[in-house]
């Protein structure tokens, strides 16, 4: 909301300096985003008087003038028409700003006649559209003088931000107010009293509204004004309107804008001799027409609205915006003035529905002072019979507003208990009046909200007046007491793993992502979800391409990918711990660590291990599951990971058969096509939540070392197995043969081709044997080695290679 | 004397021998079993006592002298071995290394962990809720009424609406997960909530999804001062500051009552920005005292049970503490930016070892 400070004087008697006022604003919670100060602006910019104007030698429409200014006589050559001789301009020096042409003057030779500084015209100091000529000062103007001084722009303009708990700073009055509460100055608004009338209004009003809808409009006032002439309004009020960027229309329009800006107090004027009957405050209905609204667009009510309708026709929607027919014109001579009360709830529905924004839906939505009806009313009145002469009615008023008022059992303790400050009882009850609420004393106090403050709900709200006031600055600075001399761990254990995750994966080379939770449906439906489930489709996404909660990390991080392959970076490894939505209830989010390697390792001179990416990405998945606590030697490892993985080359590491905790693989080149991403891409994810909490142990202490005296020894044995024989069910076979002993199984060499039958492969292994307890005898290593060679057999066929 | 003759052979071609093959023939036929001066030794058992008196010290001294002349020897053939061979050992050591990917932390995971550090040192815990909330949770019960303007000051996105009617949405901020605490946990509470959080809204400052660490304290003591204090520490310790200047404004959170935004003064020195000091302000969290209606709602009395909240943005922290210029990038996953913004994994914040480095 905007308001100038000539505005603000007329409520409030101060001294205060613009700083002061902007500064107590802040201090009392209406936050002020900006200050225009025309002034400021013009600073630089100050009268002179031309002294001599003549024609320019070289130049038919310019002129060379001598020019008395701040500075001393000064040689400037202007093209303006009305540049002459006595007139007072507004002159800039050399070094100046110009900000209507974005221009810092420097001394110029025009035509080859110097010239020294520049008379500007309106559009030039940005004071307005005319660029026709120069600004002509008053005559009495001093050299020198300011120029904001003469202009009429020495009036700075506050624009700051009203919460949606404070619509009677909606007014310029109740901005004063609580300045006056903070100590800035005085509360000095003027206050109207209704007219004498000796007749009622011709024009009647009455509120059509089943019991259910009363609270729609349950107050509907207004005054018939016959004989007004309409014109342009004052220099005053147009002034102050377009001040705050309000264009002036004719004196009836401006006058609603007027109050509605000075008393947060919406009003609408109708030209009663186009009304037929009388006009009732009703419920939108079916058959109501489509009327025009004063936007000019065509609205058709419906049965949730309040419109406002005579005999023949809706005239417009209560609260929001009055229809085109009804409005005034110049030639308007009898008004009825209209001031009623609108449901702030029905109102910013109604608002939503048509789209309509209008100050007074902005006003009646947040809620405006229900016991403003007569008073707006008086001031309506006062003003148009100040601007426009003519006869008020006497005043005509359906149904009852509500008080608006609510007491409040205060215990003056609260604010100490609230916010840790003391205060004076003296100091809080004369902080409560001076924000217009009503204070009764004792142990526990009465204190009444004032109908302006619909905000004002129980104590909580008295403490925050109190201590708003006072001022934040002045609540103590107090430390929360420690729980512990030294605090206990704050992560849960979940919450650790993800760190830990995180940590592990960025130790390995990936670089942490985030992306965003949705993704495209299409592509969502490709890792196995999405358009399916309706659940998780947003109704209206920034855009379609991120128009449903992602079943998995990885799209975001395969398009990733993507993007920084198409800027030329291809060797990459991104990693992103964070959700995936399966259903929208809140266990069918889970937490994923996801990563996926690029396939294009840098070159380097010494040998780079390539193709090695399914099982770069087995190898992270394992190292989350690890820093989680699992114990991954014992993971089973199936062959039947999700869809967008590539059949063939990808897997599972479970715990059990059934508890999947991750799966890993090369991506489904179909994916990769449809998402337009270069292959081969290897990723991983691993479901943090599926992996079971681990023990509680009463002890940090680990099981003793148990480690040998005696050498250990290791034995290499090649087995021939089918191709598709799971390498690891053979290291399985050869671990279980003599558990005792056999202390590493290592897989050193994987061969298919010349020498190997085929439809056979090659498995190398070497066994290493710890013995625990004495030196193994010749004849006990062949025997180990009998028995791993038979378990390999009976468990795989394996044979051993000749 | 033929034994100092034999001494003087012997020591000649010991000191002449070229390699260690012909040091060790010299070694067989001296001191070798049938070596010259092990058959010399072989007859003292057959001279006299007189004689073996003279012999025997003059024997065994010239087998001692020539076996350590022989190990001196070696050694130094050995020395001349090893400079020979390293002499022919030389490796290009400016060939680079092999490159060894270097993994970065997200600014987003880094400023949280910085900031549960801090509130850890308070006493707060940890608590996490889901993104797809019900109106209940992300609204009503923090006592935005329905209908209230306070809704549309958060542009929210909706889920489709269902068969029932019921209509989910993506939650505005991360205060949805006080509600939850508080109905799950008795006080007193202390906690911390980080999180995704939603918004319809894509421009140059800001971006449909972000982040909020959002702070809950609720007891029968906690006050406004406490509050001030609390946060006013956070900032001191988040920007590593011995001092920072706080300014507490009113403002009007549906939540909260009284409520305040937090502004930090700050200054820019060249590019830099300065938080905790200069002229300027900035508006850095929104706080307050948990409303009693939200306190109802939860079923607390607030007539027994008080305590603060507060909320921040932790992608703006980032960038405010890091001198990250645009929200927009902290989701686009460039590698160039991840690189360049991210942090090492060996920086976990802690505050025994600082924050950072």
């Amino acid at each position: 909301m905007k308001f100038s400070l000539s505005w603000l004087k007329k409520h409030l008697e101060t001294d205060a300096t613009l700083d002061q006022v902007v500064e107590t604003m802040v201090r009392v919670g209406l936050e002020v985003e900006q200050v225009e100060n025309p002034a400021e602006k013009l600073k630089d910019f100050s009268i002179g008087e031309v002294l001599h104007a003549e024609k320019h030698p070289d130049a038919d429409k310019l002129k060379v003038c001598r020019v008395a200014t701040k500075d001393g006589e000064k040689q400037i050559v202007c093209g303006a028409p009305n540049a002459r001789t006595g007139i007072k301009i507004a002159y800039a020096a050399v070094g100046t700003y110009v900000p209507g042409i974005d221009v810092t003057l420097s001394k110029a030779k025009i035509r080859g006649v110097e010239s020294f500084g520049m008379m500007c015209s309106a559009r030039e100091l940005e004071l307005g559209d005319d660029h026709d000529g120069i600004i002509e000062a008053p005559q009495d103007a001093k050299v020198g003088e300011p120029v904001a001084n003469l202009l009429g722009a020495n009036d700075p303009v506050i624009d700051f931000e009203v919460t949606p708990n404070r619509p009677d700073t909606n007014g310029v009055m109740g901005v004063a107010r609580d300045l006056a509460a903070a100590g800035l100055g005085r509360l000095v608004s003027e206050s109207y009293n209704l007219p004498e009338s000796d007749f009622a209004s011709p024009q009647k009003i009455e509120l059509e509204f089943d019991d259910d809808n009363k609270n729609a409009c349950p107050a509907f006032g207004g005054i018939y004004v016959r004989g007004v002439k309409n014109g342009p309004s004052p220099q005053w009020l147009q002034d102050i309107l377009r001040g705050i960027g309000l264009r002036p229309i004719n004196a009836l329009v401006d006058m609603t804008n007027y109050v509605s800006v000075d008393r947060a107090r919406p009003l609408h004027v109708y030209d009663a001799d186009k009304l037929n009957g009388p006009i009732r405050a009703r419920l939108g209905r079916a058959d109501d027409p489509s009327f025009v609204a004063l936007d000019g667009k065509e609205y058709k009510p419906d049965e949730t609205m309040t419109v406002i309708a005579d005999e023949k026709n809706v005239l417009g929607f209560g609260g929001i915006m009055g229809g085109e027919d009804t409005g005034c014109t110049e030639q308007t001579k009898n008004v009825f003035i209209e001031c009623a009360y609108f449901d702030p709830a029905r109102t910013a529905r109604t608002g939503r529905r048509t789209g309509i924004i209008s100050d007074a839906r902005y006003r009646f939505e947040r809620g405006i002072d229900p016991q403003s009806i007569t008073p707006g009313l008086a001031q309506a009145v006062a003003m148009v019979t100040d601007m426009c002469g003519g006869e008020p009615s006497r005043i005509e008023l359906a149904g009852d507003p509500p008080a608006g008022t609510k007491k409040i059992n205060f215990p003056p303790a609260e604010v100490k208990r609230l916010t840790g400050l003391d205060m004076s009882e003296e100091e809080m009850e004369k902080i409560l009046s001076a924000l217009d609420f009503e204070v009764e004393r004792g142990a526990t106090w009465t204190v009444t909200a004032p109908s302006a403050r619909p905000d004002i709900e129980g104590k909580a709200d008295l403490v925050e007046e109190i201590a708003r006031i006072k001022g934040f600055d002045e609540l103590p600075e107090a430390t929360l007491p420690p729980l512990d001399a030294v605090e206990r761990p704050k992560y849960s254990k979940a919450q650790d793993r993800v760190r830990l995750a995180k940590r592990a994966l960025s130790g390995r080379g990936l670089l942490e992502a985030v992306t965003w939770s949705f993704c495209d449906g299409p592509v969502a439906a490709l890792f196995g979800a999405g358009q399916s489930n309706p659940d998780l489709v947003l109704a209206n996404p920034i855009s379609s391409d991120l128009g449903v909660m992602r079943p998995s990390v990885l799209p975001g991080l395969v398009a990733a990918i993507g993007r920084n392959a198409a800027r030329g970076r291809k060797n990459l490894a991104l990693f992103e711990v964070g959700p995936a939505y399966i259903t929208d209830q809140p266990d069918g989010q889970r937490t994923v660590a996801a990563g996926v390697r690029a396939g294009h390792a840098q070159r380097h001179w010494q040998e780079n291990s390539t193709g090695d990416g399914v099982f770069a990405s087995k190898a992270d998945a394992l190292n989350v599951l690890a820093a989680a606590g699992v114990q991954t030697g014992a993971l089973m490892i199936l062959e039947t990971a999700p869809g967008h993985y590539h059949p063939g080359r990808s897997g599972i590491l479970s715990m059990g058969p059934k508890n999947h905790l991750a799966y890993f693989g090369e991506l489904h080149p179909r994916v990769m096509r449809e998402m337009d991403v270069d292959g081969p891409l290897y990723a991983f994810e691993v479901i943090l939540d599926k992996i079971p909490p681990g023990k509680l142990r009463p002890t940090k202490s680990k099981p003793a070392l148990n480690a040998s005296d005696l050498m250990p020894l290791s034995r290499d044995f090649a087995f021939v197995v089918t191709s598709d024989l799971p390498a690891e069910n053979l290291l399985k076979a050869v671990r279980g043969a003599e558990k005792k002993l056999i202390s590493n199984v290592a897989l050193f060499d994987v061969y298919e081709g010349k020498g190997i039958e085929d439809g056979k492969k090659s498995l190398a292994i070497e066994v290493t044997l710890q013995p625990m307890e004495k030196t193994l005898t010749d004849e006990e290593i062949d025997a180990v080695s009998q028995r791993i060679i038979a378990q390999a057999e009976k468990a795989t066929g394996a044979t051993l290679r000749s | 004397m033929e034994l100092d003759q034999l001494e003087q052979d012997l020591t000649e071609k010991i000191s002449s021998a070229g390699a260690e093959s012909a040091l060790e023939e010299i070694r067989v036929a001296a001191l070798g079993k049938k070596g010259v001066i092990s058959e010399k030794m072989k007859v003292l058992g057959k001279v006299t006592p007189e004689e073996r008196k003279t012999l025997g010290p003059a024997l065994n001294g010239l087998k001692t002298r020539i076996a350590d002349a022989i190990s001196a020897r070696k050694a130094i053939l050995e020395e001349a071995a090893l400079d020979a061979r390293l002499a022919t050992e030389k490796v290009d050591v400016t060939l680079p290394v092999r490159p060894e990917p270097k993994g970065k932390i997200h600014p987003v995971t880094q400023v949280f962990e910085e900031v549960a550090a801090i509130f850890a040192d308070m006493g707060f815990e940890i608590r996490e809720g889901p993104d797809i909330e019900d109106d209940f949770h992300n609204f009503t019960a923090l006592n935005f009424p329905p209908d209230h303007p306070a809704r549309e000051m958060h542009d929210t996105f909706f889920m489709n609406e269902k068969g029932n009617g019921e209509r989910m949405v993506l939650r505005t901020h991360t205060s949805p997960v006080q509600i939850r605490t508080m109905m799950n946990e008795q006080p007193p509470l202390r906690v911390i909530i980080p999180g995704r959080t939603f918004r319809c809204d894509s421009d140059q400052t800001h971006t449909p999804m972000f982040h909020q660490v959002e702070g809950l304290v609720i007891d029968k003591e906690t006050h406004m001062g406490h509050l001030k204090g609390t946060l006013t520490e956070f900032v001191k310790a988040f920007f590593e500051v011995d001092s920072v200047k706080t300014r507490f404004r009113p403002h009007f959170f549906p939540f909260t009552e009284p409520s305040a935004e937090m502004d930090v003064g700050y200054e820019r020195v060249g590019g830099e920005l300065r938080i905790g000091q200069g002229d300027d302000w900035m508006e850095i969290l929104g706080s307050g005292m948990v409303h009693p209606n939200v306190l109802r709602n939860v079923g607390l009395d607030p007539d027994e049970y008080q305590g603060f909240a507060f909320g921040m943005g932790v992608d703006r922290l980032a960038m405010l503490k890091y001198g990250i210029p645009d929200l927009r990038d902290f989701f686009a996953a460039d590698a160039r930016w991840l690189e360049h913004y991210g942090f090492d994994p060996l920086d976990q914040p802690s505050t025994a070892t600082g924050l950072s480095r």
